[in-house]
């Protein structure tokens, strides 16, 4: 029997294999990025990252409920300035692993987005993410950028011109929204390489005896099993609605997790709060049975089994 | 998933130590080892890391430091503290020799815990265990003055020596917590090296440990949001202080050729 191949190519970068560590899990550090990278990801995207260092929330920030987590950590990060640093050492510890660095960033406003998108690209990432889930200050009613198709489009044609064709730019989407296709179809009209989703789903935990939510932010955001069937729809509804690569996110812990989101359309699949039981090496255990379960269903390669779901 | 959120807890009694650190005793039980720690949760002020000083029932030393431990500090027997826990791996005893029965079975070999500031707190609980396994213990605890002396006297009924180095002076021997541990290392035989404190101690005790060529187990600290290992804030060069530790296991280094 052939050992199936995992590899699969991204905006035209290559990865050892489909399994991403999603942003803010465990992405604060080089030498984490690289235990991450050792224990099987194919590419891992650090914390997203400001202009300026960010504090983020009071505590309690993230929780472990019964079907996931929640978290409302704030964007905590030490700005782009110290980011780039931390980013130049993870590449040099990742090149040799064949793993690729996606860096994340986010800002408050258009103009933000794109000196902040200039700035991190010094580091020399693989891919660049943008975060566009965190409120848009320029509209009056606080919305993300990322339930906004205006908004989204500006933040994505910004950031594209920024990168001046020297990273592909991944657009992550919010959840969030009455219509996540919609958003789509406006990003990748704003040129944007691919999108990333799903970010959090809105959420909140309440203690009985406090009376009261429990994250200092009160609400947050829940990732996990919780919100696996939800992602794989917005993945697939993604899908029917735009050509670009998508990283499907959301959810993730198993080989069958992962192989579903790629029958839902996704080219890659990002894997975040799964790390909550096993630890880094849950990548290894993905993978292996990612593996078993494409010999089982008689697949050779990823990418024939991309969008297979849409008849 | 294994939930764990914050449990409510009472404060059942509360013991002044320090000036500025006081112990606190809950109504609640949990199944855990020295070493572990819980995150303390005060609705309206914060969340933070304490190691637990005894897990049945759960008990506290806090000291005073900033709004946090202020805000417990005020808190009086009937409060409520939510906690989350038990989180991060123990210190770990050694296997006691087979056949032979715990008490003088260690071979007359003995355990030193080291002490500084807050440390005493999960070495109390080490050195509980230890003795109920029949280890000879030793404890250095190491303060800036004799009022920051914490928990010595409760070392002593466990059946542990105790030693008590301040830097002033003002109680037991003159100098460091490393300074005394290492005049124990010279006169006795020690199984394994325990400590907990700030982290120019712990480089000390780590360097102490090589000298010696004993394996050490030191607990570190660091700022922390989930407790679990997934927002990666506590990352100590990708080591994760509350996943990983807070308790690191340092063998014994092979000699240089
Ligand atoms: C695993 C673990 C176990 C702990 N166990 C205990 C314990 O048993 N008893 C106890 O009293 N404390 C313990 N701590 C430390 C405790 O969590 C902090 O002191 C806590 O931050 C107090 O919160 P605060 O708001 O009162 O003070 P903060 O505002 O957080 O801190 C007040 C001052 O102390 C300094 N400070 C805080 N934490 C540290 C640190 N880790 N190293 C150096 N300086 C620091 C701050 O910089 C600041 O100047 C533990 C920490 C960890 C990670
Ligand atoms: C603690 C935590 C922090 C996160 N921080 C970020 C972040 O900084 N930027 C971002 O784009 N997404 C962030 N996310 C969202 C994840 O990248 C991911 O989209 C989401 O958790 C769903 O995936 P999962 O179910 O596999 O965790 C965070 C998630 C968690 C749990
Ligand atoms: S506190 Fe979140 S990884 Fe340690």
């Amino acid at each position: 029997m052939t050992l199936a191949d995992l590899g699969v190519s991204l905006c035209g970068i290559h990865l050892p294999n489909p399994l991403i560590l999603a942003s803010g899990i465990l992405g604060t550090e080089a030498k984490l990025m690289a235990r991450v990278a050792r224990a099987g990801a194919g590419a891992v995207t650090a914390k997203s990252c400001s202009l300026l260092p960010r504090r983020g929330h009071p505590n309690p920030t993230v929780l472990a409920w019964e079907h996931g987590l929640i978290n409302a950590v704030g964007l905590a990060n030490p700005g782009v300035e110290a980011e780039v640093k931390e980013l130049r050492q993870a590449r040099a510890l990742l090149q040799p692993l064949g793993t690729a660095l996606i860096a994340s960033i986010f800002a408050d406003t258009v103009e933000h987005f794109a000196q902040v998108a200039a700035l991190v690209i010094e580091a020399g990432p693989d891919l660049l993410e943008v975060n566009i889930s965190c409120p848009n200050v320029h509209d009056e009613f606080g919305t993300p950028f990322a339930a906004d198709r205006g908004a989204a489009a500006e933040v994505t044609a910004a950031v594209k011109e920024a990168a001046a064709g020297r990273v592909p730019v991944l657009i992550k989407l919010s959840p969030n929204v009455s219509d996540i296709a919609a958003i789509a179809r406006a990003v990748e009209a704003a040129e944007a390489d691919g999108i990333s989703a799903i970010n959090t789903v809105t959420g909140m935990v309440i203690d009985l005896h406090a009376r009261r939510p429990i994250l200092a932010n009160r609400s947050g955001g829940l990732s996990g099993p919780a919100i696996h069937p939800l992602a794989v729809r917005c993945v697939y509804d993604i899908y029917e609605a735009v050509r670009l690569p998508i990283v499907g996110i959301g959810g993730v812990s198993s080989g069958r997790d992962a192989i579903e989101m790629i029958m839902a359309g996704a080219t890659a699949v990002g894997i975040g709060s799964a790390v909550y039981e096993e630890g880094p090496e849950v990548f290894g255990r993905i993978l292996r049975e990612m593996a078993d379960l494409m010999a089982e269903l008689g697949y050779e390669r990823v990418e024939q089994m991309r969008g297979v779901a849409h008849w | 998933m294994k939930p764990s959120l914050p449990q409510v807890a009472r404060i059942v009694q509360i013991v002044d130590e320090s000036p500025r650190v006081r112990t606190l005793v809950f109504d609640l039980s949990m199944a855990a080892d020295p070493g572990q720690f819980v995150m303390a949760w005060l609705p309206g002020v914060d969340e933070k890391p304490f190691s637990l000083m005894r897990a049945q029932p759960v008990t506290l030393t806090i000291a005073r430091v900033g709004p946090f431990s202020s805000a417990v500090h005020r808190l009086g027997v009937g409060d409520r503290l939510w906690l989350r826990g038990p989180l991060g791996q123990p210190f770990i005893l050694p296997p006691i020799e087979a056949g032979q029965p715990p008490a003088g079975g260690t071979n007359g070999e003995a355990l030193l815990l080291v002490a500084g500031g807050c440390g005493v707190a999960p070495l109390h609980f080490l050195a509980e265990r230890a003795r109920a396994q029949g280890w000879e213990v030793w404890v250095v605890i190491g303060a800036q003055t004799a009022a920051d002396v914490i928990l010595a006297n409760r070392f002593a009924a466990l059946g542990a020596q105790v030693r008590i180095a301040t830097e002033d002076g003002s109680r037991g021997e003159q100098g460091l917590a490393t300074d005394a541990a290492e005049r124990l290392l010279h006169s006795t035989r020690f199984r394994m090296v325990y400590a907990c404190g700030p982290e120019p101690m712990l480089e000390a005790v780590e360097g102490l440990a090589q000298r010696y060529r004993l394996p050490a187990q030191l607990s570190y600290e660091r700022y922390m949001r989930c407790g679990f290992g997934v927002c990666g804030s506590c990352s100590r060069d990708g080591w994760l202080v509350c996943r990983d530790g807070p308790v690191r296991q340092v063998e014994i280094q092979r000699e240089e050729r």
